[in-house]
């Protein structure tokens, strides 16, 4: 079992991109196109934050400061979250939020399938066994949204192809190892995401294809999440996810 | 959540004698009636009018507890609290689904509520400025919808009457879990305690008003009860209420804020003050803080989506269309 000094960054990491991206799909509630889409989204959403706060806890846990999930999630600066920046995209259309989840179940479920197969931590494997199958419908459910979009009506298919050029370049980042995954890597902890990327190639393809999207060519990925250096939407987002444990400190709620 | 109060609807109805009194008569034996069973036009009339307005009400519902989503205190209180607005909008898609029964569709009643036509429950034309109040609409309002959907377990009408049962099992939980957070404020600190306080305050006078106008000032009450649509009257059930929530307050430490709330030993019931009837009226005719807001909100999102409703549409069309040629194609 690595030490906690590499463990836990690796792990706050996916914790915070389930973290951003539940809130991020949280913003939806009450306001989607359709009652059962409604539904849809709360149930991603609940699945990504239950999966952080499991996350965090094992962190706080392994770190063994006395750190709750609450301290990891409410009671951190902006430079230490460590999401990638994709995650924190705001949810423009319902174009962007769906081709947003799929970029990411796509990467997800398999990682989450090679952690429950793999690691060396008996807690994450059990987080990673429930986690995939719940990033299996995201890919399903945002999958076959892309494709309805990508193939529907004139109006839909150009949303999702703007959706495609804004978010397409924030992909390169899920598959970067920082510093502290590429330690957790060679401690066994988390797969390398590189080895990950074929099966994600071959997921978007795919849908793609049925969607009738072209992939686009992006010369820069944009990266910069795992070192903290967030785009500027990040800091409203934790202004409002944090108000209540900044206006009220050390309060029970 | 749900009460009743506001349905309003003509049960005025032109069939024989004979066939009403048949119809009576299931009634009277607590037969249930199913959606292709012979109706009075009036009986269906109200129970479409109802379920819509049940279903607005969980639907419209959503915006004000939404409003606290992105800002929980703490991990578990914002996924109780998702869960929590996503089981309304489930409550929404079944009740709709009954009201379809009916012969009524989905889109007609949403065209209903985004013009303004249809009602919900006032309720949710009061804001909700802090946490405290997410609490409050647990506790009170879950609370007031629970003694107004319980005896609808037993509605004649069968899908409404079934989809109640497990409306009810939900919103008790949604009550206690209210009511678990005002308990958590009222042993905090002296600020949380008066943000709970303050919370009581506004909430408890919209939350008796939702039991609707009270026995004496109340329309097509009869019919429904003789329906079996109804069963209790809507003094009956605010008074149920004020008895059940009276002692929870105590528990919390907190003050009614009613000065003429008094234990009758002789009736072994609360008296309680005078209703403030104009503020009801008001609100219940677009007057109310957030009525505007609302709607608004209801309707952007109905507008926003329209064009991915039409390319759900499209896509499904050019599906149907390619089967077609290939079925075509292999003949």
């Amino acid at each position: 079992m690595a030490a906690p000094e590499t463990c836990v960054p690796a792990i706050l990491e996916i914790a915070d991109d389930c973290l951003i991206l539940g809130h991020r799909l949280s913003e939806w509630c009450g306001h989607a196109p359709i009652l059962e889409e409604e539904l849809a989204l709360a149930n991603m959403g609940l699945d990504l934050l239950g999966q952080a706060s499991a996350l965090y806890a094992h962190a706080g846990k392994l770190e063994g400061k006395g750190r709750s999930e609450d301290d990891f999630a409410f009671l951190r600066r902006e430079r230490e979250y460590r999401n990638c920046l994709l995650v924190e995209r705001r949810n423009g259309d319902f174009a962007h939020t769906m081709l947003r989840q799929l970029y990411f179940a796509a990467f997800m479920q398999p990682f989450w399938r090679t952690v429950a197969a793999t690691s060396s931590d008996e807690t994450l494997r059990g987080i990673a066994a429930k986690a995939e199958k719940e990033m299996a419908y995201h890919l399903r459910h945002s999958g076959e949204w892309v494709i309805r979009m990508g193939d529907g009506s004139d109006e839909s298919a150009a949303r999702m192809a703007d959706a495609v050029i804004e978010l397409h370049r924030y992909t390169g980042e899920l598959f970067m190892a920082s510093p502290a995954r590429a330690a957790a890597i060679a401690d066994g902890l988390l797969p390398d995401p590189d080895t990950l990327r074929a099966e994600w190639d071959e997921t978007v393809a795919t849908v793609f294809n049925a969607a009738k999207l072209e992939l686009p060519e992006i010369r820069v990925m944009q990266k910069g999440g795992r070192d903290g250096n967030h785009g500027e939407d990040m800091g409203h987002l934790l202004a409002e996810l944090q108000f209540m444990q900044r206006a009220y400190p050390g309060h029970t709620w | 959540m749900y009460s009743q109060g506001l349905i309003g609807a003509d049960s005025s109805t032109t069939e024989s004698e004979e066939f009403l009194a048949t119809f009576q008569a299931r009634i009277d034996r607590e037969e249930k009636i199913e959606p292709n069973d012979p109706m009075p036009e009036g009986y269906r009339r109200t129970l479409v009018r109802q379920i819509g307005q049940h279903a607005h009400s969980e639907i419209v519902g959503m915006l004000p507890e939404g409003n606290w989503i992105t800002r929980a205190p703490s991990l578990r209180r914002k996924i109780a609290l998702l869960a929590k607005v996503q089981d309304e909008g489930g409550h929404g898609l079944y009740l709709y689904s009954a009201a379809e029964t009916l012969g009524v569709s989905r889109e007609q009643m949403t065209e209903e509520l985004l013009s303004g036509k249809a009602k919900y429950s006032s309720i949710f034309n009061y804001p909700t400025p802090t946490w405290a109040d997410i609490g409050a609409i647990g506790w009170l309002v879950d609370g007031a919808a629970i003694m107004n959907q319980i005896p609808l377990c037993r509605c004649s009408f069968g899908p409404y009457a079934r989809a109640m049962i497990r409306v009810c099992k939900e919103e008790s939980f949604h009550q206690r879990q209210g009511y678990e957070i005002m308990m958590t404020l009222a042993r905090g600190s002296e600020e949380q305690k008066q943000m709970a306080q303050d919370a009581l305050d506004r909430w408890w006078w919209p939350s008796l008003m939702m039991f609707g106008p009270s026995d004496t000032d109340s329309t097509n009450s009869d019919q429904s009860m003789k329906w079996k649509i109804k069963r209790f009257s809507n003094d009956e059930l605010r008074q149920k209420f004020i008895t059940a929530t009276v002692p929870q307050a105590e528990y919390l430490g907190l003050t009614v804020p009613d000065p003429d709330l008094k234990w009758n030993e002789e009736t072994k019931l609360y008296d309680h003050g005078e209703i403030d009837w104009a503020e009801f009226k008001a609100v219940v005719s677009g007057n109310g803080q957030m009525n505007r807001d609302r709607i608004r909100d209801r309707n952007k999102a109905w507008d926003d989506g329209a064009w991915v409703r039409e390319a759900a549409l499209a896509h499904a069309k050019k599906r149907a269309d390619n089967q077609h040629i290939a079925r075509e194609a292999a003949e």
